[in-house]
């Protein structure tokens, strides 16, 4: 158990996948226009890595080496498949304010990565405990930037008002700029916090 | 015959410049930071994003009006477009070393690293969604390769400068790299509008 928390924390903070590794950045700054779009693409990883990731840890034995990617790819296409079906079902603004970026979780660099440098060497109980540490430190990071994102750009708080009525977005915030400049400066706070503290 | 060919310069002017993939619709972000270290790696990596996109955009269209449409297997769009771009891509890499070993050397390495391409995949689904025909899914993933290329060439020469440039010591590496991005997309802003 006490193995289970540490591959867990793992993601959270010092192997975070988005600020550390720089992997999965895409969605991250596509997705984060607003706090429930964020949340909403978290779950989506979340259920996706976590599923793909177990699936691929029992299959370890199995699989031979020189076809493990393309078996990989398969897993994860088919729960990127699910996702994608069950959002167009069942929550259709969701699924049609991330558009292209549902199916795109497939080449998610995150989901590959950790399948093929975690989940296919390690026992079931710990690839998931990869896996939901991942998915959670990529959900941290992706609804910390749409707070941001969303506070300053509509001036609102999951689409309620938070400024007076006088308040004017700033653009920026909500065009592709603002997500680059945000990330830029969230990975240098992360990593002076981290120089600090190891200091 | 002229709209037509004003059709395709929007089409072009557009995909390129306008809906940049990079720094408009943030698709490929993951070459886009690691592949920009110098010019001369940016330039060998968007010639092969170049090739395997009008490839994989091809034969992605040509799979989903005659296979999968006719068929009422829609569903399995994701599956088997990210499966037929893997294959191509090693189909390529296993061509260019046997028959075109200079074209190999210039961009062989790129090649794995282009499986996992999101700008790729994108491509071959926008292509879909937009409902193009064939002549036109070819200048259109044509025109968004040249502008992943531009973003990435423009991106690795701001880093070659960068390395010369005192940068705050927290800035240093990825952060300052992405307010350079930053920068130009909002250079990148100007085109908006420009095609109604």
């Amino acid at each position: 158990m006490r193995e289970f928390w540490h591959y867990f924390k793992n993601g959270l903070l010092g192997e975070n996948p988005v600020l550390k590794l720089m992997i999965g950045l895409c969605s991250v700054l596509a997705v984060s226009v607003r706090v429930d779009n964020c949340l909403g693409m978290g779950m989506a990883v979340i259920f996706v890595l976590t599923c793909s990731s177990l699936v691929i840890s029992l299959m370890r034995n199995f699989v031979p080496n020189e076809v493990r990617i393309p078996i990989f790819i398969v897993v994860i296409s088919t729960f990127t498949t699910i996702v994608d079906l069950v959002m167009k079902a069942y929550l259709p603004p969701l699924s049609k304010a991330m558009g292209i970026f549902i199916p795109l979780i497939v080449v998610n660099c995150i989901i590959m990565a950790r399948a093929e440098a975690f989940a296919s060497r390690k026992p079931p109980l710990y690839a998931v405990a990869d896996a939901l540490g991942m998915g959670v430190g990529y959900t941290l990071v992706i609804t910390a930037i749409g707070v941001v994102r969303e506070l300053f750009g509509y001036g609102e708080f999951l689409s309620h008002p938070v400024f007076p009525e006088s308040f004017q977005g700033m653009m920026a915030m909500i065009l592709p700029p603002g997500a680059f400049l945000l990330i830029g400066i969230y990975i240098a706070i992360l990593n002076w916090s981290l120089r600090r503290a190891k200091r | 015959m002229s709209t037509e060919f004003l059709t395709i310069f929007k089409i072009i002017v557009s995909a390129a410049f306008v809906d940049n993939i990079i720094l408009a619709r943030y698709i490929g972000l993951c070459p886009y930071i690691g592949m920009s270290s110098s010019v001369a790696n940016s330039i060998g990596m968007g010639m092969a994003v170049t090739f395997v996109m009008v490839l994989a955009s091809i034969v992605t269209w040509i799979l989903w009006n005659y296979v999968l449409v006719p068929f009422g297997l829609e569903y399995l769009r994701i599956m088997v477009f990210i499966l037929v771009i893997a294959t191509l891509v090693q189909l390529v890499e296993i061509l260019l070393k046997k028959n075109v070993p200079n074209l190999y050397r210039a961009m062989g390495i790129y090649l794995p690293l282009i499986t996992t391409n999101c700008a790729i995949l994108a491509v071959t689904f926008l292509g879909v969604d937009y409902g193009y025909p064939l002549f036109q899914v070819v200048i259109y993933s044509i025109s968004v390769a040249l502008g992943f290329t531009v973003a990435l060439i423009l991106l690795a020469g701001i880093r070659e400068r960068l390395r010369l440039a005192k940068v705050p010591n927290f800035w240093q590496g990825y952060p300052i790299v992405f307010i350079a991005t930053c920068l130009l997309a909002i250079a990148f802003l100007g085109f908006k509008g420009l095609v109604k």
